[in-house]
């Protein structure tokens, strides 16, 4: 069925009609190769940081092993590090966070979706989102300088005093120390876990709130019979996002922590966390040793947030299909 | 625009024989030689169409997605100048068929089609063929109104051509036009930059359509356009079908049957996937071949 | 059966105390925000003259310094770091709307999530080995890489999140006229998304133009001009830092000041991001 005027579809490389043969590379097929491309760079960038970081803490896995978790000794001088003090300090000063933010998050989350008046609901979210807003080193600076003050001043004192027979405020009033590392990251995770908790409950299915009410339950027998049991998984998430932020803070609490390595039972006391040992130290090591040991921590870091992160979404997602 | 439909030298021998005079009379003539209505034997694999004056023909279309079969099988004439209705309850493929007639359908992922559809005797699915112009000489206007909303009403007429890379002498002139076109000059013409957006459903349509015209294309699928309309204005878009109909081929499906006898010159009755009777729509609605299509115009299932 | 009134009553109080509960909790939330902003406000507004802004920092003891080259070292920065990440995450995103139903889509999208909680020191790291150590001195092209893979995930998620909310119909609108697919994507879907796409990004530089501990490493840090991008740079939140931990009042008076021009960026930029999402949703 040849024909010859067959122009109904000219092709852009001006040649007429059907033709059987490959065509060149349409426009669209590149730009969709394009676009696959740098989503695969996404991937890739992951995989690359993953290798590298692990190449780079060989040599001080190799010198060390399980002794790198478990010791004490962090002594650049005779090239011995072990991070126990470190992880320590970021275990305690997230955990001491999320105790202080947990509460006040989820408070703030339950006030906003079911007291806060309609016209307020978006400012003052907006206010609770801006406190991420603020960068880390500014919650650093006034930490150094208005927290710290008040809490060697006015709040270990009195900590102390009523607490005092319990070992976690004992010890000399400084300021700087685990508590202003413990407040100061409670104030930054707050939004996070506030403003997924909301998002979380927000996706439990309204029919259940008012079935709760049209059984005559005030509005807190109505979130806590039907919003938060079916929200708890995506609220655990919440927290455990909360806490993989808390681990990978820096600035702000190297700034206030103290820096000194040691372990100590009291919340007044100075601290190191794993995040502060490598700003304060990487670029003043010498020798491969001590980076390969500051690399190793870093990729203890970096493990420790990614599994934190594919629980909480797992979490989080798990619990958005469950009340779907 | 005139079409010459070159005739086949050997007529088909196969089983369907569908020989169709070129008509451009309005529906309510009787012409000689009047369409016969066909019946299609959903076994037949091999089909051969021997058509003149047909602007499109599907010849055993199949169509689907993933590993659902929608098109069992379709062999119809879309005539030259004509309005073509396709009628049938709701999932019998009436959506499916029309969207392969301008390569939409494979826009949906998993989607697949089998067979050929002719344009101007040209297999429009075969190799090499690149939809993108297909789609320049086959408009279509979709059931819901959907003008660019970042775009003011100037541009939404000429968003098609200016897409393309395609030149217009005068925008303005070509803007009054297709509006005149469309009988939508009068109702815009103070105020062309508005947004595409804040016009009236029935307006946003002739809107669509006038974007499409701007194209120039041959034939113009229209996938109920009128379901998302009120009345009055579903009343104007078919008054505009039937002043477009001299100067373009159109296909229109729609659930209403009552607007396809309104409207069309041919009518098609598609069933589960399958055309169970094509042919003149007098014929169709006053004197049905077949018992399924008596069945859903008087309304015993739908 | 009658409910008990006292049972009544004490669910009353029962509500009404949580409901205080939970007000305490939002005063508790928002105080430190206060306090924040009335400190680097009240510390930092004194510190703001023209020196400030022209000139260069000074040894410690000689007053009439400034920081004129960290400004400067952030814009550059942010601006760089804006050329790395975006287009890329724009064109990721495009892909995870258009194309990325498919499996290699999901682990795009599980990545870019994974990307973004990854602590910024840990990035900072990544990209000392990757850069600083091969070429042997730190850069503001390697502070600029840094930022921009924190800058990546946001973007893409961003992008491909409103490209979705883009209907259907208008991707058909266009391939019915014939209007191939690339074009379709580009001119009129990312088009009509673009607004929301815009304020993604407003927040996305604002979080990085405050970002401290990547540039630790790579930009480092600069007392004078740098002079070409392969320099090591100043940048307000590191030259911040250096300035609240030294134990020098004159350094510490000119870092509320320096905090107080930073916060006032980063918040302008929320506030106008968030100002523009209103009147588009109008």
């Amino acid at each position: 069925m040849a024909s010859s005027n067959l122009v109904a579809f000219p092709r852009p490389e001006g040649a007429n009609g059907l033709s059987t043969k490959k065509s060149l590379v349409r426009p669209d097929t590149l730009f969709g190769w394009l676009t696959a491309g740098f989503a695969a760079l996404i991937v890739a960038v992951i995989v690359v940081m993953v290798l590298q970081m692990t190449m780079a803490s060989k040599a001080s896995m190799a010198a060390f092993g399980w002794r790198f978790i478990t010791g004490s000794n962090w002594d650049p001088v005779r090239d011995e590090f072990a991070a126990l003090p470190f992880i320590y300090g970021t275990l305690v000063s997230s955990l001491l966070a999320l105790a202080i933010a947990v509460p006040i998050s989820i408070g703030v989350a339950i006030y906003l979706s079911e007291w806060a008046p309609a016209w307020l609901r978006g400012p003052l979210g907006f206010t609770v989102e801006l406190l991420a807003a603020v960068p880390s080193v500014i919650y650093g600076l006034w930490g150094i300088f208005a927290l710290a003050p008040f809490l060697r001043e006015v709040l270990e004192p009195a900590l102390g005093k009523v607490f005092g027979f319990l070992p976690f405020f004992q010890g000399p009033h400084q300021g700087f120390g685990m508590l202003a590392g413990g407040i100061i990251l409670a104030i930054m995770i707050t939004p996070t876990i506030a403003s997924v908790s909301r998002e979380v409950m927000r996706a439990v299915p309204s029919i259940l709130r008012e079935g709760a009410l049209a059984l005559g339950a005030t509005k807190w027998e109505a979130v806590r019979v039907a919003v938060l049991p079916n929200a708890k998984s995506g609220l655990l998430g919440a927290v455990i996002l909360g806490l993989g932020r808390a681990l990978g803070e820096t600035m702000a609490i190297t700034m206030v922590i103290g820096n000194r390595a040691e372990v100590s039972a009291s919340l007044f006391a100075p601290g190191y966390s794993m995040a502060s040992v490598i700003a304060n130290e990487f670029s003043e090591a010498t020798g491969d040793l001590y980076l390969s040991a500051l690399a190793e921590i870093g990729l203890l870091l970096f493990a420790v947030t990614l599994i934190l992160n594919i629980v909480a979404r797992l979490l989080v997602w798990r619990s958005s299909k469950v009340t779907a | 625009m005139t079409y010459e439909a070159p005739l086949r030298s050997n007529p088909s021998e196969g089983k369907i024989n569908l020989n169709v005079e070129r008509g451009a009379s309005p529906r309510r003539d009787v012409r000689r030689d009047s369409p016969r209505p066909m019946r299609v034997n959903s076994e037949a694999t091999e089909v051969q169409v021997h058509v003149t004056g047909a602007k499109m023909v599907a010849e055993d279309l199949h169509a689907g997605f993933g590993t659902a079969e929608i098109l069992k099988g379709i062999s119809l004439p879309v005539l030259d100048k004509q309005v073509t209705a396709i009628i049938g309850p709701s999932g019998c493929g009436k959506s499916t068929f029309i969207r392969c007639l301008n390569r939409m359908h494979e826009v949906v992922p998993k989607a697949w089609a089998k067979g050929r559809v002719l344009f101007d005797q040209q297999n429009i699915l075969g190799k090499g063929v690149d939809p993108v112009l297909v789609r320049r000489r086959v408009g279509m206007v979709f059931q819901k109104p959907n003008p660019f909303p970042t775009m003011s009403i100037r541009d939404n007429v000429l968003a098609g051509i200016r897409l393309n890379g395609m030149k217009t002498k005068q925008a303005d002139a070509e803007v009054e036009q297709r509006l005149r076109q469309v009988a939508l000059w009068d109702e815009v013409k103070d105020n062309l930059t508005r947004s595409g957006m804040s016009l009236s459903g029935g307006q946003q349509q002739r809107l669509c359509i006038a974007r499409s015209l701007a194209m120039e294309p041959d034939v113009i699928l229209m996938d109920e356009p009128c379901s998302a309309l009120d009345p009055i204005a579903t009343a104007r878009v078919e008054e505009l079908i039937h002043e477009l109909r001299s100067q373009y081929t159109i296909v229109i499906v729609t659930h209403n049957m009552q607007q396809a006898a309104r409207v069309a010159d041919t009518t098609a009755f598609f069933y589960m996937g399958t055309l169970v009777e094509y042919g003149d729509t007098d014929s169709i609605f006053t004197r049905p071949k077949e018992r399924k299509t008596e069945d859903y115009i008087t309304g015993r299932f739908g | 059966m009658i409910a008990s009134p006292y049972r009544y009553q004490l669910r009353n109080y029962t509500d009404r105390i949580v409901r205080g509960a939970c007000v305490v909790a939002l005063i508790l939330a928002i105080i430190p925000l206060g306090l924040v902003l009335y400190y680097v406000t009240a510390h930092g507004i004194g510190g703001i003259d023209l020196n400030f802004f022209t000139k260069l920092p000074t040894p410690v003891g000689e007053n009439g310094g400034g920081m004129a080259n960290a400004i400067s070292g952030t814009l550059e920065l942010v601006a760089l770091a804006s050329l790395f990440g975006i287009p890329p995450g724009i064109l990721a995103g495009i892909y995870l709307s258009e194309y990325g139903d498919k499996t290699f889509g999901r682990l795009v999208r599980f990545s870019a999530d994974v990307m973004s909680g990854i602590p910024s020191i840990t990035i900072g790291l990544f990209v000392y080995a990757l850069i600083v150590m091969r070429v042997k001195h730190f850069s503001a092209i390697a502070g600029a890489v840094a930022l921009a893979i924190i800058m990546l995930p946001t973007v893409t998620r961003t992008t491909e999140e409103l490209l979705r909310l883009v209907p259907d119909a208008l991707r058909e609108a266009a391939l019915g006229l014939g209007v191939p697919r690339y074009k379709t994507t580009l001119r009129i879907v990312l088009r009509t998304a673009l607004p929301g796409i815009a304020t993604g990004i407003m927040l996305a530089i604002a979080r990085v133009a405050g970002e401290t501990a990547p540039l630790l490493f790579t930009a480092f840090s600069n007392r004078f001009w740098s002079s070409s991008v392969n320099e090591p740079t100043a940048s307000l939140p590191v030259q911040i830092y250096t300035y609240a931990v030294s134990p020098y009042e004159d350094w510490h008076r000119q870092a509320w000041a320096a905090a107080f021009v930073l916060v006032a960026i980063v918040l302008i930029l929320n506030l106008s991001a968030r100002v523009l999402v209103r009147n588009k949703v109008r």
